[in-house]
């Protein structure tokens, strides 16, 4: 995966300043992402990662370093078609929904991209019942739960057929039940579409079913490895203020009690397995 | 908080009315506004009468709904109607007690005018009534459209309109949810002097207009990380279609006005 073709955006030597602070938000990134894959940002409350995921939109400039989305260096021209091919899903699915009803706020994104009408239509319904919110075309905003509305942010996104989706803290403000219902969602999208999921997140066990992560602290990039080798470092992490999931816990805990888990489990059934392992083994 | 209003409010529904072009049913309105006035007499108000109530007739909206929307406004009805009755000296003298003298021509006046503001709000609740807030913002976009060649901003009036429109229910439920969460704090909405209420709207509008800078400032990079770049080269999702109804509707309305001209007073007849 990891060879210089497969490399759909390409971030240089970064660093970036808001206007009026001292100290850098982001300093000396580097890192790659490659087509198709699913990469995980961590990082606690003001490590950089939300002001990453702007640069990559294209809503932020870097003050150093250089930003290459699939071949197009980010730029003042080059910004638009950026941001064609890298969708976002924010945190707040209230303050994203832009259209009045469900099909409309698909539509905006089409509509501001001079899509012909006939087109809109189809890709509108296509990437709603993608989403599985084919019944609530006309829907209000306000009569969807937080769940719902942010399957509509993400329809809004693929109707645009992007090659990147990020999802900036997406699923922050959603109850168990609609982060699963979303998470699920952009699986079978990524799937299906081919698509290269960045997720922006908080929450480890998301993080977990991620292909790759990237660690930040203090707008750096503190370490950069599979889910599996970043837990490893356990101590280390909560040191850096962050969690680590309840599986690598659990079996944590129990190995202190003298059992036998040497590995990091990252789901529960790969520690359900392994217990079963064990005790068919005793 | 939005169950009590019914200005403004949309009734789904599927009548010949609901389904017509909501640009035939402003300039319906727009005009039927402006001809109210053309009639002076019995004949002239019968036909307006009998023709708003074919039309609401036609809509299959229920008319307790009408009413709901004249009620509010019922004060000033009866308001300007005793005006008229007691004030109006003119025609002969109906009835007298002690300082009231009323007139045969201020009953009629009276009348005239409480039913012009009634056929008003009717006709204009029922254009509210029929129409869905976001295709009225459409239908006004595409009348305003000519303005634009006065450089007249169409485009971004509408996409306020239309996120206004968008925001009512969720402002609503954000302000719900501040005031109890400040009559949790012990902020008394409901009582005491003028004074102390005014003051105790402060912890609810402060909260309100800080959530809304920053609802706004989430709202404008969603949509610049939409693509969104002001109204040039954007195509529509919505789409208007004129039927036949449509053209009907201002047939008839035509041949409303040509009796109006016909049978007021003074006029051709």
């Amino acid at each position: 995966m990891a060879d210089s073709t497969n490399v759909i955006i390409d971030i240089d030597q970064v660093s970036f300043r808001y206007p009026e602070q001292e100290t850098y938000a982001l300093t000396n990134i580097s890192f790659q992402v490659y087509k198709g894959e699913w990469l995980a940002i961590v990082g606690h409350n003001g490590s950089g990662k939300s002001t990453l995921a702007r640069l990559l939109n294209g809503l932020q400039f870097p003050g150093k370093g250089t930003i290459t989305v699939s071949g197009l260096k980010l730029s003042d021209e080059n910004v638009w078609e950026i941001r064609r091919r890298v969708g976002m899903v924010f945190q707040n699915p209230d303050n994203q929904f832009v259209g009045t009803t469900v099909q409309d706020d698909v539509a905006f994104g089409l509509e501001n991209h001079g899509v012909p009408r006939e087109e809109m239509v189809k890709r509108v319904h296509d990437a709603l019942k993608r989403v599985r919110m084919s019944d609530f075309l006309d829907r209000e905003p306000h009569h969807l739960s937080g769940g719902q509305k942010q399957r509509v942010a993400i329809a809004g996104i693929i109707a645009l057929k992007p090659e990147v989706i990020i999802l900036d803290e997406a699923t922050s403000m959603l109850d168990p039940v609609g982060r699963k219902e979303v998470l699920e969602t952009i699986r079978q999208l990524k799937q299906e579409a081919g698509l290269t999921v960045i997720s922006i997140t908080h929450d480890l066990e998301e993080a977990a079913q991620a292909e790759r992560m990237i660690v930040m602290n203090r707008g750096e990039v503190y370490r950069e490895g599979t889910p599996r080798d970043i837990f490893q470092m356990d101590e280390t992490l909560t040191a850096l203020g962050l969690d680590i999931p309840f599986p690598v816990k659990m079996a944590k805990a129990l190995k202190a009690r003298g059992l036998d888990l040497p590995e990091i489990y990252l789901t529960d059934e790969e520690l359900v397995d392994a217990l079963w392992t064990l005790h068919l083994n005793k | 908080m939005m169950e009590k209003m019914i200005f403004g409010r949309y009734i789904p529904g599927d009548s010949v009315i609901h389904r017509m072009d909501p640009r035939s049913k402003l300039i319906f309105v727009f005009v039927f506004i402006c001809i109210v006035f053309l009639a002076n007499n019995a004949v002239t108000y019968g036909i307006l009468a009998i023709f708003t109530l074919l039309v609401m007739l036609v809509s299959k909206v229920p008319v307790r709904f009408f009413i709901k929307g004249l009620l509010p406004i019922l004060w000033l009805v009866i308001f300007t109607f005793f005006l008229q009755l007691f004030f109006n000296r003119e025609g002969s003298l109906v009835f007298h007690y002690a300082f009231i003298h009323i007139y045969s021509e201020g009953i009629r006046q009276g009348v005239f005018i409480s039913l012009r503001f009634m056929l008003l709000i009717f006709l204009t609740s029922l254009l509210t009534l029929t129409t869905t807030p976001i295709s009225l913002t459409d239908g006004i976009e595409m009348l305003l459209a000519p303005l634009r060649k006065v450089k007249f901003p169409v485009h971004e009036l509408a996409l306020m309109m239309s996120i206004s429109l968008r925001f009512i229910p969720t402002l609503m439920d954000e302000t719900e949810k501040i005031m109890k969460a400040q009559m949790a704090r012990g902020v008394d909405f409901s009582g005491g002097s003028i004074k102390d209420r005014v003051k105790a709207i402060i912890p609810l509008l402060i909260p309100l207009f800080v959530s809304s800078f920053k609802r706004a400032e989430e709202l404008a990079t969603a949509m610049e990380a939409r693509g969104y770049q002001g109204g040039e080269g954007r195509t529509k999702y919505r789409l208007l279609v004129w039927r036949t109804a449509d053209t009907l509707s201002i047939c008839a309305l035509a041949v409303v006005i040509v009796l109006l001209v016909l049978f007021r007073d003074g006029g051709i007849l």
